[in-house]
């Protein structure tokens, strides 16, 4: 069993008890545990089960690469799934259940897939369930799901705080282990300003609890003294920030690195933010990231109790937890010694320590011996013995085919297969790697460092990281790394120092990718390369059988190391197995590709403090709080809110509102706050000739004191906004865009002015805000504008499609006679500020024709009853003016504008293009939007062939009927036919073809 | 996430700041070009692995476009430059062929 031990735990405090529960049990832990170590403490080693064939799974690491230890924290709004176990710390009231099993941890009835694992093999998925194409539908897929899914998604909303910050430092140092802490001080001695950040909550990484094992010194003293000192040595350093509990999350161009930091995760109820991401800028980073431990691919490497031999060493050294009572160390490289030593220091039995390799360990094989353990070399673990639990393993020659020579009793075995340096931040944004031939690993190639701005080296890696094994040489290492990164931000490095360390001799490790060498399918079968995924030997090496031979394709088949882990244990081990598999050097296979976050980071950290009503800003009009306080129900228009109506009370209907609104507005007088149009001022010499090329219509004959209306393409030649153009004088053109156009209108001029016709004299200015617009609408219009000016509003003075400065009073007014309704309507601009004032004044001065204020909805239905398009209705970026029956507005006397060449490509020019037509269901009903009008036959897919589609579909008050407009296979040809538009009932709905004007089409209304 | 430097205002500013605008020194065909020419000026464009001219324009900044020349693979900026030319500066010519001997970019070297 695993236990607490009377003594031992570096990290915790044993003054200080927790209580926390794991699936409802109460446990208890220390300070200074993480979870992982808690729960190993009450004998809890089974903690989940797998992803594919639900097989009881332990824990196997001490940190960020553990596959296995995820489970559900908290409840309610504190609810998150996939909380890793190893790098939770332990806090009083912590709730843990584990996940990914039905009914429950210790009797999972998907377990039962493992029983047919051998019908599970790589590619399952994809080639059992393609045909027949309907059970995919029906049956597979519903079921696939229900099973599929790691933990659960939160269904409250996140009750925590989450911030951004922003820093800049000349070097920033990730990783706290004894490298960094070197690293850091070298760059801060030289007067680098340094952030030195590390992902646990404890400074100096493995140093502390390995160094003590085989006696380390530095400067003739015991090595986790050394590291004290330099962690003091540092908090004296006034240009130095130490940052625990903050993990290097990726590295991006130009040197701007992410830092994750868990400001609050193991105090829940302390004030300030729970997580804080860092968005920085560093001259240079420093990854001094240590290594992972891989491990080894026997039969059974899955079983609980099985762990990494650095895990085991950890749990014992730094939590005072032994995983069991009986350990086998099983290893290829000298260094899982060190935790035979550790175990056996702490009182715990190991019955021996298999070597694969012939000749066996060096310095410390002497001290194992010396200490009374067993030491067999040359051989391997034929299988794990245990269910649920280690029971014993059976060992084998290496060499062999796995008979076992002998079996041995045992609780835990613990494995190395050697150490995999982190390159990961160094590889993430272009750092490439060497192949170690003889420490077997990839390392970073210091030729071949990401670069910067200037083509500058920006990241560099120090210690382990950079592939020392050796103490000295790490420091070393670390001290050069620490003073290159300080002097490329230009500053001098002191002299160096030179540290004396003395580590211990050790013999070179054996790659030992398959154990035995010559393991049959059914050990194979029964290697674990990706615990999480399930994927196994024998997985890697049909998906290589089977052709895929590159290392990315590999991965997507067999799923190794696309698991929250992301393959940090398995990525290597995998990658041997199928160089072996397609008899190539592992380095012509390399690794996949490495992306960030290092580890999974949280969705609220990158959302920050961008939630609720800052998450966007909000625009408003000028009659806004008007709205807000009379009824508006609210549509939201790009970043504006608009009324989409006004209900006269909470009960009224948003249908009865929007008719109201209309009737009154035809009948006698409406408004509208228009002031989210986009009003662009275009002013110079050559405003007209850029106008001319802007639009397709002619907009340089303008006179001033008249307004056009105009259409404005692309070059690809499609339909891209509409709106007024004024002519103000002789060189001002004020441009009226749709809502959403205002900024990417303004923006397209900007481009054709600054990269095209950049000799043209001519400026144009966003003037959107500056002014509040107000539709005054309806028969009544005039009357109610008399009463506010002396001014002459009549047809003969102001004609429709005239503008004229008007005062009312002290606001000063342009006063534009268009229409977007087809009745008499003013469209009315002032100054932002006196906006509502002037909206209150229309209010009053309409009373007594019973003015209404209508909404969106309102002005959609009364344009589509008059057949005026509407951008993003009748255009989706595909349509041509001459689709809209828009001749009328394209110019033929124009040379050229943006759009022309386009619009004489062959498929735009083809009659059989959809042209927009009116719809009359023969029924009067309303047409679903969106809706299809099909056709005789099917297309290659099966599904039916359609000729046309809705593009606005309305009820219509006026004229008490659906009405719609659509694009259908050259309707302008086929006026009065019936044609069938399909709803999603798979019935049909008769409908005429019709023009789309459905009212006033001789525009008597509005021309009075 | 790059840092491009402004040649307008001059500000050195994080590509947030930026909006990327495609290939540089695009040709315009108008009404009476030939179709290859026309479709060639829509759609075919540059994706080269190393030295690259392109548009940016300082969106959330003083607003105006300018040139970039930069590397793809090595992120390194060569320099920016205005966007009132048909062709790359010489000395920001010089300073590629400094860094990448014999580089070419559609007619430009």
């Amino acid at each position: 069993m695993s236990t607490r031990l009377s003594n031992g735990g570096r990290l915790v405090n044993k003054a200080h008890a927790m209580e926390f529960t794991f699936n409802g049990k109460r446990l208890k832990g220390y300070e200074g545990d993480t979870l992982a170590s808690a729960l190993l403490a009450n004998d809890q080693m089974l903690v989940g089960r797998s992803f594919k064939y639900h097989r009881p799974r332990g824990i196997v690491a001490s940190g960020g690469e553990e596959p296995n230890g995820l489970v559900n924290m908290g409840r309610g709004e504190t609810f998150e799934p996939n909380q890793r176990v190893t790098t939770t710390e332990l806090f009083d009231g912590l709730e843990a259940t584990s996940q990914n099993h039905w009914p429950s941890l210790e009797f999972d009835v998907g377990a039962i897939n493992a029983k047919f694992s051998r019908f599970l093999p790589a590619g399952f998925y994809y080639k059992m369930f393609i045909h027949p194409r309907p059970l995919w539908k029906h049956v597979y897929e519903p079921f696939i799901r229900q099973s599929a899914g790691l933990g659960k998604a939160p269904k409250d909303k996140d009750g925590d705080k989450y911030e951004h910050l922003y820093a800049f430092y000349d070097v920033v140092v990730i990783g706290g282990g004894v490298a960094g802490l070197m690293a850091a001080r070298a760059a801060g001695a030289a007067g680098a300003k340094v952030l030195l950040m590390e992902q646990t909550a404890a400074w100096g990484g493995r140093t502390p609890v390995d160094g003590p094992l085989y006696s380390a010194t530095v400067n003739d003293g015991p090595v986790d003294k050394f590291v004290d000192e330099l962690v003091a040595e540092l908090g004296e350093m006034s240009n130095v920030d130490m940052r625990l509990r903050m993990m290097g999350a990726g590295v991006y161009d130009h040197g701007y690195l992410l830092g994750y930091e868990r400001v609050n995760d193991h105090t829940p109820k302390a004030k300030g933010p729970r997580h804080r991401l860092w968005r920085i800028r560093a001259g240079q980073i420093v990854t001094a990231t240590g290594a992972i431990e891989r491990p080894l691919s026997f039969a059974g490497n899955d079983v609980p109790g099985v762990m990494l031999a650095s895990a085991v060493r950890d749990y014992v050294v730094n939590y005072g937890v032994s995983v069991g009572d009986r350990t086998v160390v099983v290893t290829n490289n000298d260094d899982a010694y060190l935790t035979a030593l550790a175990l056996k220091a702490a009182g715990l039995d190991v019955p021996a320590i298999i070597d694969a390799r012939a000749a066996g360990a060096g310095v410390l094989a002497e001290k194992a011996k010396a200490a009374g353990i067993r030491v067999e070399t040359g051989k391997g673990i034929a299988k794990v013995k245990g269910g649920k639990r280690v029971t014993g393993v059976g060992i084998c020659a290496q060499a062999g085919e796995g008979s076992a020579l002998e079996e041995i009793a045992c609780d835990a075995v613990a494995m190395s297969g050697g150490w995999s340096p982190v390159v990961h931040l160094w590889s993430h944004c272009g750092g490439k790697l060497l192949w170690d031939e003889t420490q077997a690993m990839f390392r970073p190639d210091p030729e071949k460092a990401p670069t910067g701005a200037a083509g500058e080296a920006y990241v560099s890696t120090a210690g382990t990281a950079s592939g020392e094994l050796d103490l000295g040489a790490v420091l070393a290492d670390a001290e050069e790394a620490g003073r290159a990164a300080a002097k490329a931000v230009g500053k001098t490095p002191k002299k160096a120092e030179k540290p004396t360390a003395e580590g211990v001799q050790t013999n070179v490790i054996q790659p030992i990718w398959m154990m035995p060498q010559g393991a049959n399918v059914k050990l194979r079968m029964k290697s674990w390369l990706d615990y999480q995924n399930d994927v196994k030997v024998s997985d890697v090496q049909l998906a290589a059988r089977e052709g895929y031979e590159s290392v990315e394709h590999a991965k997507r088949y067999t799923t190794l190391g696309m698991a929250t882990d992301q393959g940090k244990l398995s990525n290597i081990n995998g990658l041997a197995i199928l160089s072996d598999a397609l008899n190539q050097p592992i380095p012509q296979t390399g690794t996949t590709t490495f992306r960030p976050p290092y580890t999974p980071i949280s969705m609220a950290s990158i959302a920050g403090e961008a939630r609720g009503e800052i998450f966007q800003p909000l625009r408003k009009t000028p009659m806004h709080d008007w709205h807000e306080a009379n009824g508006a129900y609210w549509e939201p228009v790009g970043h504006w809110r608009r009324p989409y109506t006004f209900r006269q009370n909470p009960g009224e209907e948003i249908s009865a509102a929007v008719k109201r609104e209309i009737n009154q507005t035809r009948g006698s007088l409406g408004l509208l706050d228009a002031s989210t149009l986009g009003k662009l001022i275009v002013k110079g010499p050559d405003a007209g000739k850029f106008l001319d090329m802007l639009y397709t219509n002619m907009m340089s004959t303008l006179k001033p004191g008249r307004c056009r209306y105009g259409l404005m393409c692309n070059e690809n030649g499609f339909l891209m906004d509409d709106g007024v153009v004024a002519r103000l004088d002789e060189d001002t053109f004020l441009c009226h865009t749709t809502t959403g156009g205002a900024d990417s209108i303004h923006a397209h001029m900007e481009e054709w002015l600054q990269t095209e016709w950049w000799d043209w004299k001519v400026y144009v200015a966003n003037v959107t805000e500056q002014y509040a617009q107000i539709g005054v609408v309806g028969p009544k219009a005039r009357k109610t504008l008399e009463k506010l000016t002396d001014a002459d509003l009549s047809a003969e003075a102001l004609p429709f499609m005239a503008w004229q400065d008007i005062d009312f009073g002290d606001v000063k007014a342009r006063v534009f006679r268009i229409s977007f309704s087809g009745e008499l309507s003013y469209e009315i601009a002032v100054p932002a500020s006196q906006g509502r004032a002037f909206w209150d004044q229309l209010l009053e001065a309409g009373k007594e024709f019973g003015v209404m204020p209508y909404g969106t909805e309102g002005l959609h239905v009364m344009r589509a009853e008059k057949g005026f398009i509407m951008i993003g209705d009748e255009t989706d970026g595909t349509v041509i003016p001459q689709d809209l029956g828009m001749q009328w507005a394209i110019s033929k006397k124009k040379d050229d504008y943006i759009g022309k060449r386009a619009q004489a490509r062959s498929h735009m020019a083809d009659p059989e293009r959809w042209q927009l037509v009116g719809l009359q269901t023969v029924d009067g009903s309303v047409l679903p939007d969106g809706a299809y009008c099909v056709a005789e036959g099917d297309n290659a897919n099966g599904q039916r062939n359609v000729q046309g589609r809705v593009t606005s579909t309305y009820y219509s008050p006026t004229l008490d009927r659906g009405i719609a407009m659509g694009l259908v296979r050259h309707g302008a040809d086929r006026m009065d036919e019936v044609i069938e538009f399909a709803k999603v009932d798979g019935t049909t709905v008769p409908t005429r073809i019709v023009s789309a004007v459905f009212y006033d089409p001789e525009g008597e209304k509005q021309n009075v | 996430m790059l840092i491009l430097q402004c040649p307008y205002c001059g500000v050195k500013g994080e590509e947030t700041e930026f909006a990327g605008g495609g290939e540089a020194h695009l040709k315009r065909f108008g009404p009476d070009s030939s179709d290859d020419d026309f479709h060639a000026y829509l759609f075919k464009r540059e994706n080269p692995k190393g030295v690259h001219l392109e548009r940016w324009r300082h969106t959330n900044g003083c607003g105006k476009w300018f040139h970039a020349a930069r590397n793809t693979v090595t992120l390194e900026v060569y320099g920016t430059y205005s966007a009132q030319t048909t062709e790359p500066p010489k000395d920001i010519k010089d300073k590629i062929s400094a860094k990448v001997p014999g580089w070419s970019w559609r007619e430009f070297s």
